[in-house]
């Protein structure tokens, strides 16, 4: 009879830090990057917590309620809601236009495509949509005045590079066969794009369009922040005087607005894929 | 003589039955589109006026050069640093927002569910946890912050909770919706034999979706940093307070270096954490 | 048109660079008006030929000639007039899924249509009886406003062959047209194909799976087997020794049904989009 263990030899576990083991240095990274935040921002936490903070906070929410629902006031707010949507409306349609504009030399269209514009174009579009809108709202205010007009230009150029990015990417992955049938017949590329390339990925960049357009009702409300119009203008004006009864009404109407968009948002792309 | 007839051809259609419906849809479209251009004043030829175009051509020379003087540029990275820290900071406490309030309003972890529909009051509760999400989801994160720079002042604190509320609502609901298409089996097994909500999470929930919720956190944390850039203009501090000073006294060489600092710190920032997402796999 | 192949080989479409070519050195003359169909097991080069003749893809050797001229040779703007007196109709009917059957038959009409009035033709077809009349020959008469996604897969395959109709081309180049017809429809449709060509002088170079098809329509009939010519051959001589040698190895082809299509590139998942929202 052999003369063998009953068990195993039990294994101990891993050690919590090894050297050679990458993501045990990248956990260590992480760790120290969250440390580092906290200690150098000088956050004022006690201002925060303390009691006095709270009571502050408390009075500051009470006096949202009740909220300004007086006929002059909601007639301003509702001007500014109309102006906010069609900020956001206009502004998204012209990124549309604009990015499908921009996609067609930022893609390949088929496989012996030389796509020489492709890499500038691709680093125009990115450098459009690095710069949020308020950015570009503030750049632009310079030019364009104060009011809607930025903010519609502001919410147009950042769409623009992101609509162009993702309208890019749905038409190089279009399925090729229409197309090659068209070019083998010697139709020339404008014509292949409209009759073969387009009709194929038209419901995606509507879907695309759509769902831009929920992002942009919410940068359009705060946009006026810096003065380009629509409720982030009130809503600045207002808190700046302390007039919280009107903002709780201002941040309401914003609300029902973003819930609003959201719906006929999901409607109509829902509607479309039948 | 006898000649056949031929068989009477089918006439073909005379219009295209679609043409009336593009038509309406057309004209439709520009009915409702010259409102649009009224309401947000949408002038352009103002952008040519020459009183304009002089302003703007002068801003826009200004950016050129960049202004690179060593302590400019120092306080610009200590400024980015800063901007980093602000989103870091927010999204290590929106996640202390987000966690327990997925876990109380993840469908997983319901006992009641699991012989099959679940009971009333878990039902309203869960509902509720998700309607609260979906309020922090729904202000903008600039609204936060106008209101905190009211309570706290002017700093990053403000910023700092303003991402933590608006990101926690992001993260809660998309970490619900992982937990929710993930594996369901583990879990529910550990709660059919008897295991606490809390340690079926550790045990079934976390270890299979870990990969996706890191994932889905690195890429939020990208967006953080954007955010911050904005809140910057409203007090909370960083690059996109600075942007907004040099804004204001129209010196664009300042303005140039920030922005194309920015674009840079973007572009690494989405650089890394594509990298992460893929090593994470 | 004329066409003439000198010692043509070449690869596969999607081949790599350092493949084998799929087609080894073919000599083949075809006059104008002639009628041919070209048979062989899957793999024999069937549709690499069909592209070489379509000038879609360059031939690694040998002399092409399209009514004498050598395409690859001719500046870009005279091969792309010539590429619109040709027509090819691939194995999957090149429909856009959401375009509706008038415009996309219609689009086979593009290159003898200026820009201005293509554009017109987006938004009212231009020629509907034409289209209708097309339509008609292939039994297709009462889809002409259907989309295309509605249709049945051999609905689609017979729109594909309506543009061949439409075509203002004097060379047709049509592959596996019949791979998802019953047998009454794929007779139909042949017999249509044939008797256009014919009305239209255009020549007719046709891939086919269905031998007798082949046999029973075509009076020239080129067996190719591993890239290289097997016989050119008038139907009648075609014998059942000579099918059984083009085939071996493949004898279910012989019998049984067309392979089915291969399917295009597969198309990548849309990307998922994420966005900071």
């Amino acid at each position: 009879m052999k003369d063998e263990a009953a068990n195993l030899p039990y294994r101990l576990p891993p050690r919590v830090f090894d050297a050679r083991c990458k993501a045990c240095w990248f956990s260590l990274g992480l760790v120290a990057l969250v440390v580092a935040s906290f200690w150098s921002l000088d956050l004022q936490w006690g201002q925060f917590f303390s009691a006095e903070a709270a009571r502050s906070m408390a009075r500051f929410v009470g006096e949202f309620f009740p909220p300004d629902l007086s006929a002059p006031f909601l007639h301003k707010v509702l001007v500014g809601s109309v102006e906010t949507m069609a900020m956001s409306l206009l502004g998204t349609l012209l990124a549309a236009a604009l990015g499908l504009l921009l996609a067609v030399p930022a893609s390949r269209l088929h496989e012996g495509d030389a796509a020489w514009a492709r890499a500038p174009t691709r680093l125009v579009l990115n450098a459009l949509r690095s710069i949020p809108e308020l950015v570009w709202a503030a750049l632009l205010l310079i030019s364009a005045g104060l009011g809607p007009f930025a903010g519609t230009l502001a919410l147009a150029f950042h769409t623009t590079g992101v609509l162009g990015r993702l309208f890019a990417e749905a038409i190089e992955n279009a399925p090729a066969g229409p197309g090659f049938a068209l070019r083998a017949q010697g139709v020339g590329p404008l014509r292949v794009l409209l009759f073969a390339t387009l009709p194929q990925v038209l419901p995606q960049l509507v879907s695309y369009t759509l769902y831009r357009w929920e992002n942009n009702i919410r940068a359009a409300a705060v946009l006026g922040v810096v003065g380009a119009g629509g409720l982030g203008q009130l809503l600045a004006f207002h808190m700046g005087l302390f007039h919280m009864n009107k903002t709780a009404t201002l941040l309401g109407a914003m609300l029902l607005l973003v819930a609003a968009v959201d719906l006929l948002s999901y409607a109509l792309r829902r509607r479309m894929m039948r | 003589m006898n000649t056949i007839a031929a068989p009477a051809r089918p006439v073909p259609p005379a219009r295209d039955p679609a043409w009336l419906g593009r038509v309406f849809w057309l004209g439709a479209g520009l009915v409702l589109l010259w409102p649009l251009f009224v309401a947000t004043e949408f002038r352009p030829w103002v952008l040519f006026e020459p009183a304009n175009v002089k302003i703007s051509a002068q801003f826009i020379g200004s950016f050129f050069p960049p202004v690179l003087n060593p302590e400019f540029l120092l306080m610009v990275a200590k400024e980015t640093w800063r901007t980093v820290a602000i989103a870091t900071a927010g999204i290590v406490l929106a996640l202390g927002v987000a966690v327990p309030l997925t876990l109380l309003s993840t469908r997983s972890l319901s006992i009641s569910a699991l012989p099959g529909r679940m009971a009333r009051l878990p039902f309203v509760l869960r509902q509720a946890v998700r309607g609260l999400l979906i309020v922090l989801r729904s202000v903008p994160e600039l609204v936060w912050a106008l209101v905190f720079v009211r309570v706290v002042g002017l700093g990053p604190t403000a910023g700092v909770l303003a991402i933590a509320l608006t990101y926690g609502g992001m993260l809660g609901k998309v970490y619900g919706e992982i937990l929710e298409s993930g594996e369901q089996q583990p879990t529910e097994t550990l709660l059919r034999n008897g295991a606490g909500r809390l340690q079926a999470f550790f045990y079934g929930l976390l270890p299979g979706n870990a990969a996706e919720l890191t994932s889905y956190t690195v890429y939020r944390w990208e967006c953080a940093i954007r955010s911050s850039v904005v809140l910057g203009f409203v007090g909370a501090g960083g690059l996109g307070q600075q942007m907004d000073n040099s804004m204001k006294m129209f010196n664009g060489g300042e303005v140039a270096t920030m922005l194309l600092v920015f674009i840079a710190l973007v572009a690494l920032a989405d650089r890394t954490s594509g990298w992460l997402r893929r090593a994470l796999g | 048109m004329q066409v003439t192949l000198a010692g043509v080989s070449a690869r596969h479409p999607a081949a790599r660079p350092g493949a084998q070519p799929a087609l080894q050195p073919l000599t083949l003359s075809v006059q104008r008006g002639e009628q041919l169909a070209v048979i062989g097991p899957s793999g024999a080069g069937k549709t690499t030929l069909l592209h070489v003749l379509a000038c879609a893809h360059r031939p690694l050797g040998g002399a092409l000639g399209l009514d004498g001229v050598d395409p690859w040779r001719l500046p870009r703007r005279a091969l792309q007039r010539l590429r619109g007196s040709l027509f090819l109709a691939p194995q999957v009917p090149p429909l856009p899924p959401r375009q509706r059957v008038v415009t996309a038959v219609l689009a086979a009409r593009l290159p003898q249509m200026g820009l201005l009035s293509s554009l017109r033709s987006l938004f009212y077809p231009k020629d509907i009886p034409a289209a209708y009349e097309a339509l008609a020959r292939f039994d297709l008469a009462d889809k002409l406003f259907d989309r295309v996604d509605r249709l049945s897969g051999g609905e689609r395959q017979r729109v594909g062959l309506t543009r061949a109709l439409l075509a203002p081309a004097t060379l047709w180049l049509i592959d596996e047209p019949l791979s998802a017809l019953d047998p009454t429809r794929a007779q139909q449709a042949t017999a249509a194909l044939v008797a256009g060509a014919r009305a239209r002088g255009a020549t007719l170079v046709a891939t086919l799976h269905q031998v007798d098809m082949a046999l029973a329509h075509f009076p020239r009939i080129v067996g190719l087997r591993d890239g290289a010519m097997a016989f050119d051959l008038p139907a009648a001589e075609v014998t059942r020794e000579r099918l059984a040698a083009l085939y071996a190895q493949h004898e279910h082809e012989l019998t049984g049904e067309a392979p089915a299509p291969l399917e295009d590139r597969p198309v990548p998942a849309p990307v998922p989009v994420m966005h900071c929202r």
